[in-house]
C-alpha cells in the first residue's frame, strides 16, 4: 500500500469513528441533562424562565464537544492538508 | 463541496480577495444599519406605535431583560454590544431562507473575529467596573495557585465560542447539501428547518455567553455576598 492509499484508509476511518464515538458521550450528558431539568420544573414551575434559560445555556456548552468532533471529521474529509501533501507531492513528480 | 463561503470568491487580485463571507456580511450590515434607521426616524412616545417600532422595542425589551436576569444590573451599558451580538447572529441565520445565501456566520473567520470581540470586551468591562487592580486581582480569585488556570480558561472560552458557533452554523449548512444530493425533495426542507432552529439558539447562546462572561468579570468581591449593585 503506498503512501496515498494509506493516507486515504486512515483519514476516512477516522473521521467516521470520530463523529461516531464523539456524539455518544455529549447525547447521554444531554439526555441526563434534560430529565433533571424536567424535574426541577415539576417541582418548581414559576422558575421556569430560569430553569429553561439555564437548561439552554448547559445544553450549549454539552454540545459543544460534539460539534468539535464534527469539525475533526470534516477538517479529515474536505480540508486533509496530509491528503493535499500527497496529492501535490504525486502531481509534482 | 464547499466547506465554508470562504471559498467562493468573486474578485480576486493579488492575495485581496472578495469571498462571499466578505459580501454577505457587508449585506447583513447594510440591512440592519438601514433598517434600523429607517424604523427609527419618526419614534411616537404617545400610546399609539406603529407596527415596527413596537417590534423593535419587543426586541430591545426583551434583550434588557435577559441581561438583567444574567446578574448585569444596568443593561443600558451592555445592550449595545450584546444585543449587537445577538442580532448579527439571528439575521444571518434567519437569511438562510433567501435562495443563494449563505450565512457569514458559517465561516470561521467571522466567528473567530466574534469571539475575539468577547475576548477584548471581557476586559474592557471588567476593569471600567472595578479598576484594573480589582480586574487584575480578580485573576487570584480562590488561591494564587489558579492564576495559570484562569488564563487558560479564558482563552478556551473564546476558542470554544468561535467554534461552537461555526461548528453549528457551518454543519447546517453541509447537511442540505449533502441531502440535496441524495434526496432531493422533502428532507434538505426539513433540515433547512432543523437549521433555522439552531442558528436561532446559537445566537442565543452566543449573546448570553458573552452577558455571563461580562457579568463574571465585573462582579464585586464575594466576600460581601449581596453588595449592593456599582453606582
Amino acid at each position: 500500500m503506498d503512501s496515498q492509499t494509506l493516507i486515504a484508509v486512515a483519514s476516512i476511518i477516522m473521521a467516521g469513528l470520530t463523529t461516531g464515538f464523539g456524539t455518544m458521550g455529549p447525547a447521554l450528558a444531554e439526555g441526563r441533562a434534560v430529565a433533571t431539568a424536567l424535574t426541577a420544573l415539576a417541582q418548581q414551575p414559576d422558575a421556569s424562565a430560569t430553569i429553561t434559560r439555564t437548561l439552554f445555556v448547559g445544553l450549549a456548552m454539552i454540545e459543544s464537544t460534539a460539534i468539535y468532533c464534527f469539525v475533526v471529521s470534516m477538517i479529515l474529509i474536505f480540508a486533509n492538508p496530509f491528503w493535499n501533501a500527497a496529492v501535490a507531492h504525486v502531481a509534482g513528480k | 463541496m464547499r466547506l465554508s463561503p470562504d471559498q467562493w470568491v468573486f474578485w480576486q487580485h493579488g492575495f485581496i480577495k472578495l469571498n462571499a463571507t466578505i459580501a454577505f456580511t457587508w449585506a447583513l450590515m447594510l440591512v440592519l444599519t438601514l433598517g434600523a434607521a429607517l424604523l427609527t426616524r419618526r419614534l411616537a412616545t404617545g400610546r399609539t406605535l406603529s407596527r415596527w417600532q413596537c417590534l423593535l422595542e419587543i426586541v430591545v425589551t426583551a434583550i434588557a431583560r435577559q441581561i438583567e436576569e444574567v446578574g448585569l444590573k444596568q443593561p443600558e451599558k451592555y445592550l449595545g454590544f450584546i444585543g449587537t451580538l445577538f442580532l448579527f447572529v439571528a439575521a444571518a441565520s434567519l437569511c438562510t431562507v433567501i435562495p443563494g445565501f449563505e450565512p457569514p456566520t458559517a465561516s470561521l473567520s467571522t466567528t473567530a473575529a466574534l469571539a475575539l470581540c468577547v475576548f477584548v470586551a471581557v476586559p474592557a468591562f471588567g476593569i471600567a467596573g472595578q479598576g484594573l487592580r480589582g480586574y487584575l486581582k480578580s485573576y487570584l480569585e480562590p488561591t494564587i495557585v489558579m492564576l495559570p488556570f484562569n488564563i487558560i480558561s479564558e482563552l478556551s472560552r473564546t476558542l470554544a465560542l468561535a467554534v461552537r458557533l461555526f461548528g453549528n452554523m457551518m454543519s447546517g449548512a453541509m447537511i442540505v447539501g449533502i441531502l440535496l444530493t441524495i434526496t432531493p425533495f422533502l428532507f434538505p426542507i426539513v433540515m433547512t428547518l432543523l437549521g433555522l432552529l439552531t442558528g436561532m439558539v446559537q445566537a442565543y447562546i452566543f449573546s448570553i455567553l458573552a452577558a455571563v462572561y461580562i457579568a463574571a468579570a465585573t462582579r464585586t468581591k464575594r466576600s460581601a455576598p449581596k453588595a449592593a449593585p456599582k453606582a
